[in-house]
């Protein structure tokens, strides 16, 4: 990991309103490798929209300003919204929440996956099919090709994220923007998905930032965890090393989870602290 | 001067009453609401044009006896078919010797009449029949559906032209004829709404508590209901008051000499050549009043519902 | 069911033979109409003891929360038994049944009724039953969730998730329930939020002497709040176990098993 894929330096998203602008993400530097790196934090934190911050899919009024957002050594600030286009999808992959959103409901689920990959490849139509199959496939989704022939209705929920996966893989992107991929997913199901994800990170040596509310899911699952609070990162730390977090946010979380293995009669209360704003945030490494 | 520097202090006061975050009293909290309903108006210039119009109609109508220089229906045969600003006729005056400006002014009382007759039963009668045909579904739904897409199916115009002539001429029967074909699209509407709104978790909730259905419909889904049909009702309270004018015009609604806007078109359209003003002066206060409904119809779907605005 | 007569936890100090509050025996509820009618809960039984809480766990699409609608009146096409208090209870709900259960939904952005103030909202069952005293009994509610009382005259729009969560459980407790069912309760709440709430229902549990019938899909707040817990899949009931047996991951059942590591985090290796 001599080079990072993806650098981010003072990275602010703004929504000027009427009254007062709301900053949703207040100048945050970080970088990702070829590895799985955590975005944790709670509603309003701006974990949401850091991962769209970089894909500059924040919408009007919002305002995106940043001193660098290097992709594998590009200045993607730089491009025009056709380059970034090109950027989106050929090489960083969004995955959001809710499939029934992001699918087209009058098109094919086959087809869609198809144009997917044809657009960033000049592939012939067969090939794509084959490769959208093998894709399908390896999203671990059984009866390929009756899935490439049904339309998204009649895919259940999980297999609908499961196929939005297969969509945004299958341009073969360098870094994967996964935003609460599994919240809506069943334990075992979401077990499979993260196991498909993982799988491409270790093989082919993709980036993934995984961006979720579940302290437990990214420790055991993710490399790097950055927790975010009010719009900043409070903490960076190693995912295996969460437990022993020392900001008083991120100790707060984890106390307030209950632990299935540690009855207790009272759960922690998170006692906020304005501090937390301003203060400057606390890495593990130094 | 102690009075004078009291005032901005009460000013200030006021308003923080009005915007407080922690209201104190049911009425304090309705009165915030009322108060932030009023801002988002006046921060939509065109819809506060719209309402300016209106409050301007209604002015006109309670002072029409104060506006109007003429009586509206004493006729001067030696005064006929004046053009506008002669002899004190703003407007000119009509085949009969009419002041014209007169006669608009206390036209708009028949309009502001025929507008808040229609305003208060076709929706209320609509709201009523698709929220217990939404609420309750099974056959009593089938059975007010079917009704409300018979009177759907015929054209409004027709429609009312076919009831005024049952009924004989006159705008009682008029607005009447109205109502009785303006309903069914309210219907519709909350009818949508309640079915969206039937299976929520606060309708539950209630149910739960032992609410019966006649509560539930009136308390907890009409209110749910309120904003689009208000948004619906102003937008086509233009439509409604051209439909006035067009039974007027066909001698079917209000009958002469009553200054109702759509008749005096009627009466002026033999002169259009020679004599403009005539037919052109209600037209116009039909277009502005139109208009306004139409702009603070805009407005207020901006301001109920900003997530169907946006689409 | 050999697992129910078991003495429970510590939570629960009663005598062994405690009286019964909730009684389930084969329940099945059916949805939809002819080709479509599929059923929803299959021979469900369970019971729980008064003062007790007990706990139903399960994936999306498990039936749990069918099972409490069922108990709440507001599913209908059901058969089976259904006791409260030793009561059969029959499809049509008395008003009085009101006063024995009332429930907390998922969701509190969608429970509230967003043209209502909070004053309405929590003074409407009262009305209904025509309580006295409306005014302090109010007060009392929104103190005793932990908001105050200057929030009576807000409107939902102006209050927080946390927050309108706790309004959503003053209106549950208006009229003064033994039993309360909690319909995934924390699930749209962020973790800090979801401790505050869960020390609430834990604290009004113990005052008021409730009996709580949870839902949810994690096991690590089943075991925080609840002494005896069903786990469901697919409309029926696998397993019946108490806490310890939860917490020491000695179930019976596979797919409990596999639940309860899931639970765990992510595992390379399925």
């Amino acid at each position: 990991m001599s080079k990072p894929l993806l650098e981010v330096e003072d990275l602010w998203v703004r929504f000027p309103s009427k009254r007062r602008v709301v900053e949703a993400v207040r100048g945050i530097s970080f970088s990702v490798g070829r590895e799985r790196v955590g975005i944790v934090g709670e509603s309003g934190s701006g974990k949401s929209m850091t991962g769209r911050a970089i894909l500059r899919l924040i919408r009007e009024p919002g305002e995106v300003e940043a001193k660098k957002i290097h992709f594998d050594g590009q200045d993607l600030q730089g491009l025009s919204e056709k380059q970034m286009r090109d950027v989106r999808g050929h090489k960083i992959s969004l995955v959001m929440q809710d499939p029934k959103f992001s699918l087209n409901p009058v098109m094919k689920v086959g087809d869609q996956i198809a144009e997917a990959y044809r657009v960033h490849t000049n592939a012939s139509k067969a090939e794509a099919k084959k490769r959208s199959i093998e894709m399908l496939n390896a999203v671990q989704i059984r009866n390929p090709e009756r899935v490439y022939d049904s339309y998204p209705h009649e895919v259940s929920g999980g297999m609908g994220q499961r196929i939005m996966i297969a969509m945004m893989l299958i341009p073969e992107p360098d870094l994967l923007i996964a935003d609460e991929p599994t919240s809506a997913l069943d334990v075992t199901v979401q077990m499979r998905v993260l196991q498909i994800m993982d799988k491409l990170v270790k093989e082919r040596g993709m980036g993934l930032i995984f961006i979720s509310h579940d302290l437990n899911l990214v420790a055991s699952f993710c490399d790097r965890v950055i927790i975010m609070y009010g719009g900043r990162i409070v903490e960076t730390c190693r995912a295996d090393e969460l437990q022993n977090a020392k900001h008083p946010y991120t100790r707060g979380l984890l106390n307030a989870l209950p632990d299935i293995h540690k009855p207790k009669d009272q759960l922690s209360v998170l006692e906020r602290d304005p501090k937390w704003i301003e203060d400057p945030s606390v890495d593990a490494y130094s | 001067m102690t009075l004078n520097s009291g005032t901005p202090a009460l000013k200030q006061g006021l308003r923080a009453w009005l915007t407080s975050d922690a209201p104190e009293s049911r009425f304090h909290a309705q009165m915030v609401q009322v108060y932030a309903g009023w801002q988002s108006l006046c921060a939509n210039k065109l819809a506060f044009i719209g309402f300016m119009i209106i409050v301007a109609l209604i002015l006109v109508a309670i002072f029409a006896p104060l506006l109007a220089t003429h009586d509206p229906s004493i006729q001067d045969l030696k005064a006929t078919l004046l053009p506008p600003q002669t002899d004190g006729h703003i407007f000119g005056t009509d085949d009969s010797g009419r002041d014209i400006w007169s006669r608009v002014v206390y036209g708009s009382r028949i309009t502001l009449f025929i507008v808040a007759l229609v305003a208060f039963t076709a929706p209320v009668f609509g709201l009523l029949v698709g929220t217990v045909s939404g609420y309750l579904g099974g056959w009593v739904d089938t059975v007010l559906m079917r009704i409300t897409d018979i009177f759907l199916a015929f054209p409004r115009l027709v429609l009312a032209l076919a009831f005024v002539s049952a009924l004989g001429a006159g705008i009682e029967n008029a607005v009447l004829a109205i109502s009785l074909t303006a309903w069914p699209p309210y219907a519709r509407i909350a009818r949508a709404e309640t079915l969206t709104i039937r299976h929520s978790d606060y309708i539950a909730a209630i149910q739960l508590q032992g609410a019966g259905r006649i509560r539930i419909i009136v308390g907890h889904i009409w209110p749910m209901c309120m904003s689009s049909l208000i948004v619906r009702v102003t937008l086509d309270m233009a439509g409604i008051i051209l439909t006035a004018a067009g039974l007027g015009f066909l001698g079917l609604g209000a009958q002469p000499p009553s200054p109702e806007w759509g008749a005096m078109i009627s009466a002026g359209r033999t002169f259009i050549y020679d004599h403009w003003w005539i037919a052109t002066m209600p037209g116009l206060a039909i277009f502005i009043v139109s208009l306004g409904f139409n702009l603070l119809g805009d407005g207020l779907r901006d301001i109920l519902d900003p997530k169907k605005a946006e689409s | 069911m050999p697992t129910l007569n078991k003495p429970n936890g510590s939570n629960l100090n009663n005598e062994s033979k405690s009286k019964i509050a909730l009684q389930i025996e084969n329940l099945n509820v059916h949805f939809g109409e002819g080709h479509d009618r599929f059923q929803a809960v299959k021979d469900v039984s369970i019971s729980v003891a008064e003062g007790g809480s007990f706990g139903l766990v399960g994936e999306s699409g498990s039936g749990k929360s069918t099972v409490l609608r069922a108990v709440s009146g507001l599913v209908t096409d059901w058969d089976g038994v259904i006791d409260v208090d030793g009561e059969h209870i029959s499809k049509k709900r008395e008003m009085s049944y009101c006063r024995t259960i009332q429930m907390v939904f998922q969701d509190p952005y969608a429970s509230l009724h967003p043209r209502h103030s909070i004053d309405r909202t929590l003074s409407e069952p009262l009305r209904l039953h025509k309580f006295d005293n409306i005014d302090d009994r109010v007060n009392q509610a929104l103190i005793d969730v932990g908001l105050g009382a200057s929030f009576r005259f807000r409107y939902p729009h102006q209050l927080s998730g946390g927050q309108r969560q706790r309004v959503a459980i003053a209106r549950a407790l208006m009229l003064e329930p033994v039993i309360l069912l909690l319909d995934e309760p924390t699930s749209a709440l962020d973790v800090s939020v979801q401790a505050e709430i869960l020390n609430l229902l834990s604290d009004i549990r113990k005052k008021r002497k409730l009996t709580y019938i949870l839902v949810t899909h994690d096991l690590a707040v089943v075991a925080h709040m609840c002494d005896e817990i069903a786990v469901m899949s697919h409309g029926e009931i696998v397993e019946v176990m108490d806490v310890d047996t939860m917490r020491h991951s000695t179930p019976k059942h596979e797919y409990t098993r596999e639940l309860l590591q899931a639970s765990e985090g992510y595992q390379p290796e399925a």
